[in-house]
């Protein structure tokens, strides 16, 4: 048992230096695009963990992550943007006054998106958080459309339909891969803890969990405004990397992106929703042909704009219909299980023959 | 305001409500019947529009044989929709089900970008009721008048079908409890699926009304119309047709209002539904004319 601990020790410690390694090596040498499709890939990891926790770990389903996602990019890159730049962009009306001027760092400013946004989930969660099931989710979406509606309209303040533009692009793997790790780890902790546990409780048996004396409107809000918090990081993440963000981009469409993470990656599995993230992610850009004409030298195969979303749509009916667990269900991933799977064991398996073999010949 | 603006804001509003009506009963009958949001249901009256649109504009047939033909298909559609996207899942949890309708509902809406494009097209809508009337200093499309009495007339045919038939008494067994229902001798799968076609239908009529009166089509157009309806239904109460009608109306004239009387908040009007539907929610939770449910353990 000690020698097993230390071994998956021993692999994790490898695993984050080479992770490491691998952003500096990226960051340095990869070229723009691969880094641009990387730092996506982390924020929806992001986004993806926020809404599991709330949709996979505690039950409730919300459909509100796109206004989440919304608050925190606007408040992050409002304080990030320069003031001559934020001048020359707010045309029609000029910005309200202590925000004109301001000026913050960048974790400053992402960490004051995260707490707006949490503050918004809070004042979202006291009415919503009564309601169950399908009331929830259509509440929820509401919440967030009405987010977008104010954006739209807030001159002053989000510039309106023609959003910001010039965001400094101070989001780098660094800060996208750090983040996600950070909201790993917070969120393992949380779900691990004694909260975490009544969070799950609530998920499986709300009347059942309650008679265990679970304070339900506590850890429900909870959960709810942890889950707002890294939404709103998220977003403010995904804000300075876009450099241009508008009350459109947050429709519910965006949520039904995460949706999909989540889904597929298992709804209860922090990990299943962070590799889930990056094949969506990489898979939403492997599939841009579809939207593109290919030329096969001989025979042009003339694609179709929007035939990806269509793919998209029928892979998250499909994964429901016939594979409700997604890829790791409600378990995390564990160097054991990894270790214990069929393909590894085959592996080892050639390793140890290939080894004998070679002792054989000399 | 004169009396003449205000008699001319009030029939639309009547008009719209109507609209609104006709698409929340879709969503109320499938709730009552399945406890599931159909997010399908405002794209499959989004393709009535454009089944209306290829039959008058691209295979010329007349618009009176077209429109019964687009209710037909637009009822096959949606229970097309019900037996690929949820009848495998009636054992499943609830969350499954929910995500399928998102599902159904984002494929519809990709599959009509990519089949017919994204650009809006002209609905084509028949002379006949479009033409302006005056009455008084008001003038109105013929179409504000013929709105509420098909409205009307369909939702007298769908109490007696309801209420008279036998089709209708087992879509009310099953409504109540499928278990019991399917003892008693009631196909669970066909009445279900029979419910879905009604709403869809349902759902074609209000769509070519509705393209008639905004005369403009896109494979978009379904999802604010769905979600409002939807919240017409949940505030007069889900699952009662009675209350779909009252919550339709009352989305469709407050919408027009707010618009007539307070011109500041014209861009807030998405809105007014969504903080309507919250307000209920909080101090009504099962809407105008719902029943109070306790959960049995």
């Amino acid at each position: 048992m000690a020698e097993q601990k230390r071994r998956n020790q021993i692999l994790t410690t490898v695993s984050i230096l080479l992770l490491l390694g691998f952003i500096y090596f990226a960051e340095n040498y990869l070229d723009l695009y691969i880094v641009r499709i990387l730092n996506v890939c982390a924020i929806y990891a992001i986004l993806g963990m926020s809404m599991n926790l709330i949709n996979g770990f505690t039950g409730l389903f919300s459909l509100g992550h796109a206004g989440f996602m919304a608050v925190g990019a606007y408040t992050t890159a409002l304080l990030t943007m320069p003031p001559a730049v934020k001048q020359q962009i707010f045309y029609l009306t000029p910005l309200i006054k202590p925000l004109d001027q301001m000026n913050l760092a960048f974790p400053l400013a992402l960490l004051v998106g995260g707490l707006l946004t949490a503050l918004v989930g809070s004042m979202i969660a006291a009415p919503v958080l009564r309601l169950k099931g399908d009331y929830l989710a259509i509440a929820t979406l509401g919440f967030a459309e009405i987010i977008r509606v104010v954006f739209t309209n807030t001159q002053s303040i989000t510039n309106g339909a023609l959003g910001l533009k010039g965001i400094p692009a101070l989001t780098n793997l660094w800060w996208s891969f750090g983040t996600a790790a950070f909201t790993l780890v917070v969120l393992l902790s949380l779900i691990n803890s004694s909260y975490g546990r009544a969070l799950k409780a609530i998920r499986e048996d709300e009347t059942a969990a309650e008679a265990m004396g679970i304070n339900l409107a506590k850890h429900k809000t909870l959960s709810f405004v942890t889950g707002a918090f890294f939404a709103g990081i998220g977003g403010g993440l995904l804000g300075n990397l876009l450099g241009t963000i508008d009350p459109k981009m947050f429709s519910f469409m965006f949520t039904f992106n995460i949706l999909l993470i989540v889904v597929l990656g298992g709804m209860g599995s922090l990990t299943g929703s962070i590799i889930s993230a990056f094949i969506v992610t990489f898979a939403n850009e492997y599939l841009r042909f579809l939207d593109e004409s290919i030329n096969l030298g001989f025979f042009v195969l003339r694609g179709k704009v929007g035939m990806r979303s269509v793919v998209f749509s029928a892979t998250l009916m499909f994964v429901v219909l016939f594979y409700r667990h997604g890829l790791m269900g409600s378990k995390e991933f564990s160097w054991d299980r990894l270790l214990a799977s069929r393909v590894c064991q085959r592996m080892q398996g050639c390793f140890k023959k290939r080894l004998l073999k070679g002792g054989y010949d000399q | 305001m004169t009396l003449d603006l205000f008699l001319q804001h009030l029939s639309n509003g009547i008009s719209l409500g109507s609209l609104y009506a006709l698409i929340a009963i879709g969503y109320t009958m499938v709730y009552g019947i399945l406890r599931l949001i159909n997010f399908a249901h405002g794209d499959i009256f989004m393709m009535a529009t454009y089944f209306a649109f290829f039959g008058i504009v691209t295979f010329r047939i007349p618009w009176f044989i077209t429109f019964p033909l687009v209710l037909v298909l637009t009822a096959g559609l949606g229970m097309g929709v019900e037996t690929v996207a949820y009848r495998p899942l009636r054992e499943a949890p609830k969350i499954s089900l929910l995500i399928s309708a998102i599902g159904a509902s984002f494929f519809l809406e990709n599959l009509t970008i990519v089949l017919f494009g994204g650009v809006p097209k002209p609905f084509p809508a028949p002379k006949l009721f479009t033409d302006v009337v005056q009455v008084g200093a008001v003038s109105i499309q013929k179409l504000t008048f013929y709105i509420p009495i098909v409205t009307v007339i369909a939702l007298l045919g769908l109490m007696y079908l309801i209420n008279k038939t036998k089709t209708g008494m087992a879509m009310r067994a099953v409504s109540m409890d499928h278990e019991t229902a399917r003892v008693m001798g009631i196909n669970i799968n066909r009445t279900i699926s029979f419910t879905f076609g009604l709403g869809s239908f349902l759902a074609a009529v209000g769509g070519i009304m509705w393209g008639m009166k905004f005369p403009q089509i896109q494979p978009l157009m379904g999802v604010i119309p769905g979600l409002k309806c939807f919240i017409a239904a949940v505030i007069g109460g889900i699952g009662n047709i009675g209350g779909a009608v009252i919550g339709g109306f009352i989305l469709g004239i407050g919408e027009i209002m707010l618009v007539a009387f307070l011109p500041d908040l014209t861009g807030y009007r998405d809105a007014f539904a969504f903080v309507l539907l919250i307000l209920i929610l909080m101090s009504k939770p099962t809407g105008i004319l719902g029943e109070k449910t306790a959960e049995k353990v």
